[in-house]
């Protein structure tokens, strides 16, 4: 599916907004079938980074190499599927879930050319993939936080993407729905999809992740697998005030059972 | 109705109607989506700056007013993508400069009487010649079509603006193809319902379907099945009222969208009413969830504890009790 390279080559990479560098000298490679979640304390430039991949915050230096194309000559955008962090969707007229899906379908074909069966047949089955067949024809802004959520995901699907990126997936989102994103990470990383995930609840995705990249400051200061960094936290939990998430890593950690886990249901807007 | 179709300016009143209420809504649905929907009305303003130079110049007034409300479109989203903070006043400037502009340059004209400012201010569909006719038919004709076709690109920009832009789409091309329909729209609409209530036209149909319609799609035609019966049935009645066209149509639109106000909030008691949630939940049913799912109408429910679950919004409806199936 993919050439032997990295999906992404991050070297030496600085990204921000105008003037204002947020994360510098990254130097970070993805290869296909990881799923590396990206954790790092708020304000520590995991989201500047994530948009600096995809061209949303400007390249202030270093190297942007997709699938082995520097970023400013990169132009197969559906190889990348971009799972935005809160729904960005305007809810100022109705959409329903297959409307918002079948977007993800067009930059597949030519700009004149209306959907075919077989585009279709893709939006459905993205929109099973994450399980909301059954609210296919409902509203988007009438669904609960968790579900858009996976709506915004169906939607990155329906482009067969060979790496979907994802902002902070399970931010706000209750326990029942944090249940079924996991399930549908879960499958999609059986399957081989490789992901790079922006996270602030490890433990909701532990099960998924192969690979763990810690941001802070704007600087990589780990980088390895998940048992690496169990060690890693817990050399530095003994008394050093260490600055990572310190919620993330807890073993045996149950959702819902911190005081600041989502409740059972939240309040969609 | 015959006698009315007789008159040869009727028949044109009506067919300049019938387009702008088709072309209006259907551009106006993306603007109400980006949430811009007083647009409409700037543009309306810098067109008037154009017809005045028409006047003046004895030139066509539609054209020099197409070019004027054009480059107002240009200069309307290169402004907004450069995303300064100054940009809204700049906005300012340009449309009052505008509609001020035109005034003047009206009252200055030889040809130009206070007559013909209301007539372009407030619609005067009477006075549109045949030749006007033709000239809105080309151009409601490249609105329907491209509008049509660009549908989803609009959509999808106007939905979700940077994550068009991941997408690689040209996201500031498609927002000046689209301030250029609306520009061409206003301009077609002018004679009919006026440079100054042009907007409504665009936006009223699509806030009143956006109360009952469940879907972008139906939402859209259902706009402009309004859009259409007001301009056409305000041009009817207006002829036989003796009001201007522009005001009638305008409060045609108005009063749709109160009977459609009044209408959803009554469905919505009334759905309400026979409508019963099924106790909370924490589990999302789907296949392999571990509830056997039955067919139930044009549905599937999913049996929980004896009774029938269906998906609802975001929670799930309460469909009675069933016997207990055996789990797949």
């Amino acid at each position: 599916m993919t050439g032997p390279g990295p999906l992404v080559r991050l070297h030496g990479a600085s990204f921000g907004y105008s003037d204002l560098p947020v994360v510098s000298g990254v130097d970070l490679e993805l290869h296909s079938g990881e799923v590396v979640a990206l954790l790092g304390p708020n304000g520590s430039g995991k989201s500047t980074l994530v948009r600096g991949i995809l061209g949303l915050s400007a390249q202030q230096g270093g190297e942007v190499e997709l699938f082995g194309t520097p970023r400013e000559r990169f132009t197969e955008h559906t190889r990348i599927g971009y799972v935005p962090q809160r729904h960005s969707l305007s809810s100022s007229v109705r959409a329903t879930v297959t409307e918002i899906v079948e977007v993800g379908r067009l930059p597949h074909r030519p700009w004149w050319r209306p959907a075919s069966r077989a585009d279709r047949a893709i939006v459905s089955e993205a929109i099973a993939d994450v399980g909301l067949t059954d609210r296919a024809a409902a509203e988007v802004a009438a669904l609960s936080g968790g579900q858009q959520r996976r709506v915004l995901i169906a939607r990155a699907l329906a482009g067969r993407p060979e790496l979907l990126v994802m902002d902070e997936p399970t931010a706000g989102v209750d326990s029942a729905n944090q249940e079924a994103l996991a399930d549908v990470l879960h499958r999609l990383a059986d399957r081989g999809t490789s992901m790079l995930i922006v996270t602030h609840e490890l433990a909701a995705l532990e099960a998924v992740v192969s690979r763990i990249v810690c941001l802070d400051s704007g600087h990589v200061d780990f980088d390895g697998d998940p048992a690496a960094y169990a060690a890693h936290v817990g050399g530095h939990s003994a008394g050093s005030g260490h600055h990572h998430d310190e919620r993330s890593p807890r073993s045996g950690h149950v959702l819902g059972a911190a005081p600041l886990d989502p409740g059972p249901r939240e309040v969609s807007s | 109705m015959n006698d009315l179709l007789a008159l040869d300016f009727m028949r044109q009143a009506l067919l300049a109607a019938l387009l702008a209420g088709f072309a209006a809504p259907l551009v106006g649905v993306f603007l109400v989506q980006r949430r811009m929907s007083l647009i409409g009305d700037g543009m309306g303003h810098v067109a008037l700056a154009g017809v005045a130079v028409g006047v003046l110049t004895n030139s066509a007034p539609v054209l020099t007013a197409l070019v004027a409300a054009v480059l107002a479109a240009v200069a309307i989203e290169l402004i907004r993508a450069s995303g300064r903070t100054s940009g809204d006043t700049a906005l300012a400037v340009m449309f009052y400069g505008g509609i001020a502009l035109g005034v003047v340059l009206i009252a200055r004209s030889s040809a130009g009487t206070p007559a013909t400012l209301t007539s372009y201010l407030f619609g005067a569909i009477l006075t549109t010649t045949t030749a006007d006719i033709i000239v809105f038919g080309v151009l409601a004709a490249v609105v329907l079509a491209t509008t049509l076709v660009l549908r989803p690109r609009f959509f999808a920009v106007a939905n979700d603006e940077e994550y068009a832009r991941a997408l690689g789409m040209p996201v500031l091309g498609y927002n000046v193809v689209l301030a250029v329909l609306t520009a061409v729209t206003v301009v077609v609409s002018m004679r009919i319902v006026g440079l100054l209530l042009i907007s409504a036209l665009m936006i009223l149909p699509n806030a009143t379907s956006q109360l009952f319609a469940r879907s972008f799609r139906s939402a859209l035609w259902w706009a402009v099945a309004i859009g259409v019966g007001c301009s056409v049935g305000g041009v009817v009645v207006s002829y036989f009222a003796e009001t201007p066209s522009g005001g009638t149509i305008v409060l045609l639109a108005v009063g749709a969208f109160l009977v459609a106000s009044v209408g959803a909030a009554l469905a919505t008691r009334a759905r309400r009413a026979v409508h019963a949630r099924s106790e909370r939940h924490d589990h999302e049913h789907g296949p392999g969830c571990g509830h056997p799912a039955v067919e139930h109408g044009d549905h599937v429910d999913y049996l929980h504890d004896g009774h029938r679950h269906a998906a609802h919004e975001e929670h799930y409806d309460e469909h009675g009790q069933h016997a207990e199936v055996e789990p797949r």
